[in-house]
């Protein structure tokens, strides 16, 4: 086995035993970036200099003192919307091409202290917007599973860096479903921790009631391992807390009560997955965890709801991009909105563009109230369906489809943004109501594994995390 | 569905967004089949729902956050290095284009 193929937790016992060397690890996945790279698309940019330095002052530091922390000398792979200091950062955008980071995301600033070694940044939909990773100024990554497939989005650079072991771990951020979607398409582990949990400082925003930073990772309790490290208040970001986070216990199946809302498995869902899913459901019947349906009847108007909030919030986060006090600028521009409309019209993708005009068009006089403030009620009511099933039914965690399809071909969804929209059914409500959800895999089909999905309560990481490992011992 | 093409240039006008002809023809329908899909918000049953915003109150997980108001001193080279990424910079300044029409005559007037 290869350096670059084993898991976070793997390569820290091995760093403790002496044997290997962060070196000759960072050197296994850069080789492996080098190999695959042109082939997947992957990272737009890669820090092979830096990230070799900090490997050999990591080996100082090995050899000097026994004791480091779990992800000391571990390669990550960032997405290309969180911040480091004196890098590009471009989003995935003509728009944000030249751009140069001023400062660190609090999170990168967080794994810099763990002594974690960033490799590179990866691809993205432009500005997170999309569930394939082909609306990147870059071009599109591709599935390592199968070429031929998107790899998911909007995290799917990040996915397909983990899947195709060029590096140990990924950070993503998921306003819809853009890790755990693009998790479940390559047949990893991915956690969108609750609203709150993790400081958005230095995240590009997209959505900001919506965002949220969170891990893409090869196993669960690696998963377990990044988050830890990422979580905590930030006094930079408002919205973030301090919270406990529940039980670090093991868990075991038998006293696990897990809700199945029905509303998950209506038509358009794909048979197959939905057999998957069954045999999931089947296995944890059989280790004694209680299964018991329920109902979240909001749920049908997830998707819409998200499909108004989201843009609405869209179209006002990104009036900040002027052509004016950084990135792209259209020198040709005869006046100031001249400046303004040409650069942000040749700047912006069309996808951007189009959730741009959308919630532009929701928040405009005469619409708000119809679209907008209807949207800020339904995204009450979800939120309470949620509270109430886990406080009356008492149940640890939700268990549904991470996506209702599998991946698609390259190009397939590209001029049909609703079909592209309608994969996200069963994501966006876990950002609607702030909840942690967790996506992994649970069952094959051809090329590509199922995604799993195990929603909790608000800040029970740690608890769906302890199911999650339980779930994967099942395989 | 699709929205008229008046409406699509005065949004995009809006969002300060120039569009082709052929962007404003996609958008249209685009645009259009969105709106139908999230307009069927409007079917849903609204139970102890008064305000849009108000339904937050009581909630015990959100209170307001507060700091204090007060100027905090930066490095010269951290503002030298956000004002570098500027696409138009003089003499450590930002340069736009200009937002006030001062007749030539002012700006002689300044000179003197």
């Amino acid at each position: 086995m290869f350096l670059n193929e084993l898991t976070i937790s793997a390569v820290h016992r091995g760093l403790q035993k002496k044997e290997f060397s962060v070196q000759e690890l960072v050197k296994s996945c850069l080789a492996e970036i080098k190999k695959e790279n042109k082939r997947l698309n992957v990272f737009v940019s890669v820090f092979e200099k830096s990230a070799l330095a900090r490997a050999k002052e990591a080996d100082k530091k090995i050899a000097s003192r026994s004791a480091v922390g779990p992800l000391f000398g571990i390669p990550l792979a960032i997405k290309d919307n969180i911040l480091i200091r004196d890098l590009p950062c471009a989003a995935g955008s003509k728009i944000l091409k030249n751009y140069q980071a001023t400062y660190d995301a609090a999170v990168i600033e967080k794994l810099k202290t763990a002594g974690a070694i960033f490799l590179g940044k990866t691809n993205l939909d432009e500005f997170a917007m999309g569930g394939s990773t082909e609306f990147s100024v870059f071009g599109p990554t591709k599935n390592p599973l199968n070429p031929a497939y998107v790899a998911g989005g909007s995290s799917g650079g990040s996915a397909a860096a983990v899947a195709a072991d060029m590096c140990l771990g990924a950070l993503g951020s998921d306003t819809g479903g853009s890790i755990r979607q693009p998790a479940s398409f390559c047949g990893l582990v991915g956690l969108k921790p609750s609203y709150g949990c993790v400081s958005r400082y230095g995240l590009i925003a997209m959505a900001s009631s919506l965002d949220q930073i969170g891990v893409l990772t090869k196993n669960v309790e690696d998963a377990a391992i990044l988050f830890q490290a990422i979580r905590g208040k930030d006094n930079r970001d408002a919205t973030s807390l301090e919270v406990e986070g529940g039980n670090l216990a093991e868990i075991k199946l038998k006293n696990v009560k897990i809700g199945l809302p029905k509303e998950y498995f209506v038509a358009g869902l794909d048979p197959k997955i939905k057999k998957t899913i069954e045999q999931l459901i089947k296995k944890l019947e059989e280790e004694g965890a209680k299964v018991k349906k329920t109902s979240l009847p909001y749920t049908k108007y997830a998707l819409a709801c998200y499909y108004i909030i989201m843009p609405a919030e869209v179209s006002t986060n990104l009036a900040r991009y002027d052509g004016i006090k950084y990135g792209f600028s259209e020198s040709k521009a005869r006046n100031l909105l001249d400046v303004y409309l040409r650069s942000r019209s040749r700047g912006f993708g069309s996808e951007v563009k189009r959730r741009i005009i959308l919630g532009t068009y929701l928040l405009s006089a005469g619409y708000y109230d119809a679209y907008y403030l209807q949207a800020q009620k339904v995204r009450a009511l979800i939120r309470k369906d949620f509270t109430d099933v886990f406080a009356k039914e008492k149940f640890d965690c939700l268990l549904t489809p991470t996506s209702p399809v599998l991946p698609w071909k390259l190009g397939e969804k590209i001029n049909d943004p609703l079909s592209m929209y309608l994969a996200d059914v069963y994501t966006v409500s876990a950002n609607l109501a702030g909840l942690p959800a967790l996506s992994l895999p649970v069952g094959e089909i051809g090329d590509f594994s199922v995604g799993g999905q195990i929603i909790g309560d608000y800040f029970q990481e740690n608890k769906i995390l302890q199911i999650g490992k339980m779930i994967e011992k099942l395989f | 569905m699709s929205i008229a093409k008046d409406e699509v240039k005065y949004i995009a006008k809006l969002a300060r967004l120039e569009l082709t002809p052929t962007e404003m023809k996609k958008y249209q329908k685009q645009l259009g089949e969105i709106l139908v899909y999230v307009g069927q918000l409007r079917k849903a049953k609204m139970k102890n729902i008064k305000s849009g915003l108000s339904h937050y109150k009581g909630e015990a997980s959100l209170v307001n956050v507060f700091r204090q108001d007060e100027s905090k001193q930066r490095s010269r080279k951290g503002a030298e290095k956000l004002i570098q990424q500027a696409p138009r910079q003089e003499k450590g300044l930002i340069k736009t284009k200009k937002i006030l029409n001062i007749k030539t005559q002012k700006r002689e007037n300044r000179r003197v």
